[in-house]
């Protein structure tokens, strides 16, 4: 059997991010298996502007990201397998891939990052009444079929949910010709970016309801129109309050689900929340040797975090192939309370930490003038005052070693949002 | 004097900006966290602009389509024009990012660009 010491699950920005590090950190056998006939992973489809402002501080679309990092990958040689299919991972790290030139093979890898990403929740997921017409794409979907295949989905267009891609694709069908009517949330706040919203929908007049969603679907071989209805407190429809939008395409943009069958089958626990493996300040999972890193971990609204998490992933891998780690010490929960839904990582080790470890979490509904606190044991330590928080926008908080240190007895750190 | 909340559009911290604005025009910006905040609020209110981002048809490569940008931001109502100037263009692979797609679209004065790598189909 083919033996490498890292193999990497997934080619998007996580994956490549991941093999650059690890090389760089000095690991020479890394294989990446992309399941697509190309690297890049989704930012191929994301021609928009906006990335890449933290990571090279200039402004770049997404397959321009894209390339800077796969220029790294060429230039350092790092294998890569494209139009491959892994199909099993055991929990000893035996990788079980197929593709058409190879057939079935099977790889021993001694560490492996999971970068596999995320896919979107699709209609089945919604309960949405009505009959079943073409013309409903998830808004990704249509974001392919606008800008790598050249197709326009319809001409009429209603876009439940306000995640960044619905709000992208809004202005984006408004751009090639077609008619976008509404947007709407059933959320009282938008799931999206603030900037997304401004450059996506205020610049061309298009509406966003908030609270509001779709209660029926019309039309049988095409679709004819939908319901709208506001929502209550409780998000049920209110009665009396529906409304009819002609459309002939409907595209849903109503969350994102991290893709972990490969993590969940090989025995890596899971945490509920965020649908991604529990991992600790390696971002390792509970097999040693695992980690996990980009949107399969937890789902971004920014990619150039997604490759910050993936460098510090990738690093840890090869420290782990390498044999250079601490031995395990003092071990420290970290847990989310009043407001803040879940902290990535779950868990940390003092002794193994690096300088700084970044905890990046969301909460859980919009907070105006509030604070996030940061609490070692019973004792406050972190008071940071936020102007607004929102379920949207990922938010971080840096823990210091050099302050744990001075903690011996700590044993959980949690994270709230107080409101003074 | 008249006060303006604006998003900040620059990057994805969504800053919230007031602008004053006083009667003799001059403008004083609070809320942003970098210098890229004052001059987007600035341009906002005298000549708001945007980067513009589009694909065009690609012949002899492995894609149908390539990605596309205006080099520069350009001026809001200038952004149809410029999408339509897209429309019939159609450009022979081997496509580099940075290659000129076209020149001075729909007389902005600047230059749409490639993206995206497009290959030769071999």
């Amino acid at each position: 059997m083919k033996q490498i010491d890292i193999v990497i699950i997934g080619g998007g920005p996580a994956g490549l991010a991941a093999a650059i590090s690890a090389r760089d950190s000095g690991v020479k056998s890394i294989l990446i298996l992309e399941r697509d006939k190309e690297l890049g992973g989704i930012l191929n489809q994301c021609i928009h502007n906006g990335f890449g402002l933290h990571t090279f501080k200039e402004e770049l679309t997404g397959p321009e990201y894209a390339q800077r990092f796969e220029d790294q990958l060429h230039a350092r040689k790092i294998d890569y397998m494209l139009s491959t299919m892994v199909m099993e991972i055991s929990p000893d790290k035996v990788v079980t891939a197929m593709n058409r030139t190879e057939g079935l093979f099977q790889i021993r890898a001694k560490a492996i990052v999971l970068a596999m990403g995320c896919r979107e929740r699709p209609r089945g997921a919604l309960n949405i009444p009505g009959s079943r017409p073409a013309g409903i794409y998830s808004a990704g979907t249509a974001q392919r079929l606008v800008n790598m295949e050249g197709f326009l989905p319809g001409r009429e267009v209603v876009i439940l949910g306000s995640g960044d891609i619905g709000l992208i694709m809004a202005r984006r069908m408004t751009l090639e010709g077609a008619r976008v009517k509404v947007v709407a949330e059933l959320q009282p706040y938008s799931g999206g970016l603030k900037r997304n919203i401004v450059q996506c929908l205020d610049d061309y007049g298009i509406p966003l309801k908030l609270s509001h969603t779709v209660v029926d679907i019309h039309g049988r071989e095409r679709l004819e129109g939908v319901t709208l209805a506001q929502v209550d407190e409780h998000l049920k429809p209110i009665p009396g309050t529906e409304e009819f939008y002609s459309c002939d395409t409907l595209l849903l943009s109503v969350g994102l689900i991290p893709e972990n069958e490969l993590s969940a089958s090989m025995g890596v626990r899971m945490n509920p929340i965020t649908s991604g493996p529990l991992v600790n300040e390696s971002l390792e999972t509970n097999i040693e040797g695992v980690f996990a890193c980009g949107n399969v971990l937890h789902v971004h609204d920014l990619v150039d975090f997604v490759s910050e998490e993936a460098k510090a992933a990738g690093k840890h891998a090869a420290q782990y192939v390498q044999g250079d780690r601490q031995p395990p010490g003092h071990a420290v929960e970290l847990a989310a309370a009043n407001g803040v839904r879940y902290t990535v990582p779950s868990r940390l080790d003092v002794d193994r930490m690096e300088n700084l470890v970044t905890v990046r979490f969301r909460v859980g509904q919009v907070f105006q003038d509030c604070y996030i606190s940061v609490y070692f044991d019973n004792q406050r330590v972190q008071h940071l005052k936020k102007r607004a928080l929102a379920p949207g926008e990922m938010e971080e908080v840096t823990l210091k070693k050099e302050i744990l240190s001075q903690y011996p007895d700590l044993h959980t750190i949690t994270f709230k949002v107080e409101k003074g | 004097m008249k006060t303006i909340e604006l998003i900040c559009i620059n990057c994805p911290l969504g800053c919230p900006l007031t602008v004053n604005l006083e009667e003799d025009g001059t403008m004083s910006v609070s809320g942003n966290t970098c210098p890229r905040g004052e001059t987007y609020a600035r341009k906002e209110i005298t000549n708001p602009t945007r980067i513009v981002t589009s694909t065009v048809a690609v012949t002899g490569a492995v894609v149908p389509r390539v990605a596309v940008k205006t080099r520069e931001d350009i001026p809001k109502g200038q952004i149809f024009p410029c999408v339509q100037a897209l429309k019939d263009v159609t450009v022979q692979a081997p496509v580099h990012i940075g290659d000129v797609i076209l020149p001075n679209a729909a007389g902005t004065g600047v230059d749409i660009i490639a993206t995206q790598n497009a290959d030769i189909m071999r």
